[in-house]
């Protein structure tokens, strides 16, 4: 392990919430987080000056150094002296790549303030677009850290005036952001702004920054650097005005530091009642009240087992402390309290409110886990928000087949640090199948089971699939095989508002039933069925609209268990479903609950299920990726070309200069290899990015063709069932 | 032709000499073991009794592929032997009617039911029972049985409870488990119908020679070890003297307990 001269000095700062800011640094991707970050670290004395930038300190997988990007949140802690007082800096270190666009969602929920960096030449790009969006969301302030300038002198010899009008441009629409998605009471209060600092420019390369209160305090203006560069004195300008003084003091000066942020951030995030003692601790940050942690993330660690990380919202955590973990329903001790400096763990006694913690001892946890300290009694906070959904994934098989128990170990650790990968075994072919958002994510897996060890084979991606009805159907009866039991069951189209506000997290399948019921009113429910929602399953709902049917209570978990596995293999092609709305009509059950056990009742409900949606007919939705392409003029065609070529649809072009931006939807189905095809037709001028759009009718003329082929790839008779197959003769 | 319904009552030697004389005079030979366990029955003496095979089918086949044996009884004389007596406790009431649709007769020919023998053994009268609930396993929770327990007391009836069985995955519940159930509902509920000091008659392997009866206190119930299954469970209600009288010579209950309860 390094040695590291700050440990006591930064645990001496943890118990001063205003020396305090837990900040994150976000971005499109390769905008230079990372190598910010790096200069940052060496500037506090944990790796050496001149290593920075080149070191990549937070990048310590070894596939992270390789190709070049971060594919997991890196945690380092820094001390930075500001107006002659120490602060302390928790900073999280997120990749900008979209495929990791989770990292980002779970990071924002430690963190009370992010610094957005932005590639001067690159400008505002879609992750630019999105992490900000999600910062916002999730109320950290942002500033702003203009990056790469030099590359605006060497590279494209703009002049000063030039530079300086391109700096005007990307702030008015990085505010634009702001006051679209900020929160309304803070807008205004939260848009940059060069004069008060809140906005820096510089090189992370090359280790300098400027902003205008330090142009003041030193006495320098553009120009001067402008000239160093001129002149081939860049060198000089890190030691001049240094990176990491310019942007530290900006996050010190125009962060909140956890108690400030806490008091916004609580009411916002956190579903119990602010004016309670839990409530009114978290509000102060208090180290003295009652703990409550929200875990961020999850490592599974060889020797400690699984290491939680999160924010101490309340309390202090140490070793021997008994906790609840709200979802999972179970009460565990802490093992052992430690901090992060960059890869490694530093044990420590115990750490205060507003910090970021690691923990040892809560096996259970997992990622947006809230820890109450035993005793209390109040609810967690709010479910994390990601953005986009695993929509391709690989089939993997070892190539020793001995191996298998170890790739399913593997798997199963690597899905429980990353709840964005999804495992799953096909039972027809025994392949273990891998979910991710996107080739790189998974191409992440493949090189970590490697890591592990293991030789693996894994399929061309494979486009996940939902299956959706497209009119009402039923009531269809369901019997149940002892006949004792009938249900009647129809299955229409959930109203797309109200996907989205399962989408969105405004309804959900945990929520208070009155508070559920308002809503879904509020979207045209009539009452009854408002009422009466027993199960949200992803953007599925199940609802029990029988009135006084005795013995349905003692019934219930068994038709939600039959909902549940249709929503999770719809009859089409055993893909998920979205956007069913199932309603029991009426059940007839027997008394005895012997003769309406699981096996009675599961079935009944089941086929009735199956075989509505077969009715109501069914299609096939695809995932489609935004695709945003900027390209010169003179290439234009090329990647228009190849967007069409790939069932793009282009659905929006802008000029800037003798720049295109180009705004297309492209299915995900056809997005495999893109990043090849669009270099070659386009001579490696395009700059361009993919996020995940939304689920879309696939074509008419390629349903039935993507039906055979998954039912085939499953296992399945190509043919999907008729649903008489599932109905009562 | 008809589909022969024929009982095997509750033990070894329980069908009746007509359900036998069914059996042989059959074309086909059916049987299930899946309702209920016939203590000391087995499958091979019951073909040589018969003089010809028997296939046993399982739940599944019963419920979801009854076509077989609908099929068969179209052209054949089938017999289909059930434990106990065939309409009872558990009911093939779904395949009779199945039968009666595709113009199929049937026919019923009874044996006895741990319904009436439980009754019998422990001296209690058939006509003052409530109604009946069974005990699930505790995966398949239900406060049911102890809801009817609560019901039969406020009218003063007694309760048969009888005990979960599941031969797909060989378990049957014992007393002792039953027992256990029930004080769990008990503290959850508390109607105090069902307290440590409450009585109850344990019947296990009700018409069998070695079949046993046990009148005591649930708490000493509890802890007894009553051998084989099947077992069941009775909580008397109001009790005639002759009643009361018969659970003290023929269960062992103690007078006192037993007396509080004589109205
Ligand atoms: N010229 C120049 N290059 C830079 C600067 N900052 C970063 N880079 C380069 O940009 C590339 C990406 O930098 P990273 O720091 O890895 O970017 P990142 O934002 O962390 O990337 P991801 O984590 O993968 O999203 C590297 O080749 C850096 O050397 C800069 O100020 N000037
Ligand atoms: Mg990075």
């Amino acid at each position: 392990m390094r040695r590291y001269k700050h440990v006591e000095e930064i645990i001496k700062l943890m118990w001063k919430p205003e020396r305090i800011r837990n900040i994150g640094i976000v971005a499109h991707v390769d905008h230079g987080k990372t190598t910010l970050t790096d200069s940052l670290v060496a500037a506090s004395g944990i790796i050496s000056f001149d290593l920075a930038g080149e070191q990549l300190f937070t990048d310590f997988l070894d596939i992270e150094q390789q190709r070049g990007i971060t594919v997991q949140t890196a945690a380092v802690s820094l001390a930075h002296t500001y107006e002659g007082n120490e602060y302390l800096i928790n900073l999280l270190d997120t990749p900008g790549h979209v495929d990791f666009s989770g990292d980002v969602t779970r990071a924002l929920r430690a963190i009370d303030g992010v610094i957005v960096v932005m590639d001067a030449v690159e400008g505002i790009m879609p992750q630019t677009e999105t992490v900000t969006r999600q910062a916002l969301q999730e109320r950290t302030k942002p500033v702003l850290f203009i990056n790469k300038v030099d590359r605006l002198i060497t590279e494209l010899k703009l002049s000063p005036e030039e530079i300086q009008a391109r700096f005007a441009k990307l702030i008015t629409k990085f505010n634009e952001l702001i006051r679209r998605f900020a929160p309304k009471d803070v807008a205004a209060d939260w848009m940059v702004n060069v004069e008060n600092g809140s906005v820096a420019f510089g090189s992370a390369k090359e280790k300098w920054a400027i902003s205008i209160p330090q142009m003041k305090k030193k006495n320098i203006s553009f120009k001067d650097i402008y000239q160093a560069y001129q002149e081939g004195r860049q060198a000089e300008l890190a030691k001049l005005t240094p990176l990491y003084e310019v942007v530290l003091d900006m996050v010190i000066r125009h962060l909140p530091d956890p108690k400030a942020a806490q008091q916004k951030r609580v009411p916002v995030l956190w579903k119990g009642d602010i004016e309670s003692e839990i409530g009114k601790a978290m509000l102060s940050a208090d180290p003295n009240g009652k703990l409550c942690m929200v875990i961020t993330d999850i490592v599974v660690d060889e020797q400690a087992g699984v290491i939680s990380t999160g924010r101490i919202f309340s309390g202090t955590v140490e070793k021997g402390k008994a906790v609840k973990l709200l979802n999972a329903k179970q009460t565990s001790k802490i093992q052992q309290v430690s901090i992060y400096m960059g890869p490694d763990r530093v044990i420590v006694d115990k750490v205060p409110a507003g910090n970021i913690a690691a923990l040892i001892g809560m096996k259970e946890a997992v990622v947006g886990e809230t820890l109450m300290e035993e005793g209390v009694d109040a609810p967690g906070f709010e479910e994390l928000r990601y953005i986009s959904e695993p929509v391709v994934t690989v089939a993997i098989e070892p190539k020793n087949f001995q191996e298998l128990p170890k790739l399913v170990d593997r798997l199963n650790k690597i899905a429980k640090e990353d709840p964005n990968i999804r495992v799953k075994i096909n039972e027809e072919t025994g392949e273990y199948l891998v979910s991710g958002m996107g080739e790189v994510h998974l191409e992440i897996v493949e090189y970590k089971l490697r890591e592990a060890g293991l030789e693996v084979k894994t399929s061309e991606p494979i486009v996940v699939y939902r299956e959706t009805v497209t009119k009402h159907a039923g009531p269809v009866e369901g019997k149940s095989p002892n006949r004792h039991n009938r249900f009647m069951i129809s299955v229409e189209p959930l109203e797309p508002e109200v996907i989205k506000a399962i989408e969105d997290k405004r309804i959900t399948d945990d929520q208070d039933r009155k508070e559920r019921a308002a809503l879904l009113r509020e979207l045209g429910w009539d009452t009854h069925l408002a009422r009466n929602v027993i199960a949200v399953v992803g953007p599925n709902v199940l609802i029990n609209a029988t009135k006084g049917v005795q013995f349905m209570r003692d019934v219930q978990d068994y038709i939600i268990e039959a909902f549940k596995n249709v929503v999770e293999e719809g009859p089409l092609m055993r893909e998920p479903c979205r956007g069913l709305k199932v309603i029991i009509e009426d059940a007839m059950l027997h008394e005895d609950s012997v003769h309406r056990g699981p096996a009675q009742i599961i079935p009944a409900v089941r086929r009735p299920i199956l075989a509505c949606v077969l009715l109501g007919d069914p299609i096939v939705l695809e995932p489609l990726l935004k695709l945003e392409v900027k390209v010169p003029q003179e290439f234009m065609g090329g990647a228009t070309k190849v967007i069409q070529g790939r069932r793009g649809r282009i659905i929006d072009m802008q000029t800037e200069e003798d720049i295109i931006v180009l705004q297309a939807l492209l299915p995900v189905a056809n997005s495999f290899g893109l990043a090849a095809d669009l270099r070659s037709e386009t001579e490696g001028r395009a700059i361009w990015a993919t996020e995940f759009a939304k689920f879309e009718k696939l074509p008419p003329e390629l349903q039935q063709q993507v039906i055979q082929n998954t039912r085939k790839r499953k296992g399945l008779k190509p043919e999907p069932p008729k649903p008489e197959e599932f109905m009562e003769k | 032709m008809p589909l022969i319904f024929v009982g095997l009552g509750l033990e070894r030697a329980g069908i009746s000499v007509r359900g036998l004389e069914e059996a042989r005079r059959a074309d086909a030979v059916y049987a299930e073991f899946y309702t209920s366990i016939v203590p000391r029955l087995s499958v091979e003496e019951l073909q040589q009794l018969i003089g010809k095979p028997v296939r046993v089918v399982d739940r599944k086949t019963v419920e979801e592929n009854p076509d077989e044996i609908l099929r068969r009884a179209k052209r054949e004389r089938v017999v289909f032997l059930v434990p106990g007596d065939p309409m009872v406790a558990t009911t093939h009431v779904d395949l009779r009617l199945r039968a009666h649709r595709m113009n199929i007769q049937t026919e019923i020919v009874h044996a006895g039911s741990i319904l009436s023998a439980v009754a019998g053994a422990a001296g209690l009268q058939s006509y003052k029972f409530g109604a009946s609930a069974t005990i699930p396993f505790p995966d398949n929770p239900s406060s049911r049985p102890y809801e009817i327990l609560v019901q039969n007391k406020q009218r003063g009836l007694h309760t048969l409870l009888l005990l979960d069985f599941r031969a797909e995955e060989e378990r049957a519940m014992t007393a002792n488990q039953a027992i256990e159930i029930m004080s769990g509902l008990e503290r959850k509920h508390g109607k105090k119908v069902f307290l440590p000091e409450t009585l109850a008659v344990v019947v296990a392997r009700v018409g069998d020679p070695d079949a046993r009866v046990r009148a005591a206190m649930i708490r000493e119930l509890a802890s007894q070890d009553f051998g084989d299954p099947p077992h069941s469970l009775v909580v008397p209600g109001a009790l005639h003297f002759m009643e009361g009288e018969a659970l003290k010579v023929f269960g062992g209950a103690p007078a006192d307990v037993v007396d509080q309860l004589v109205r």
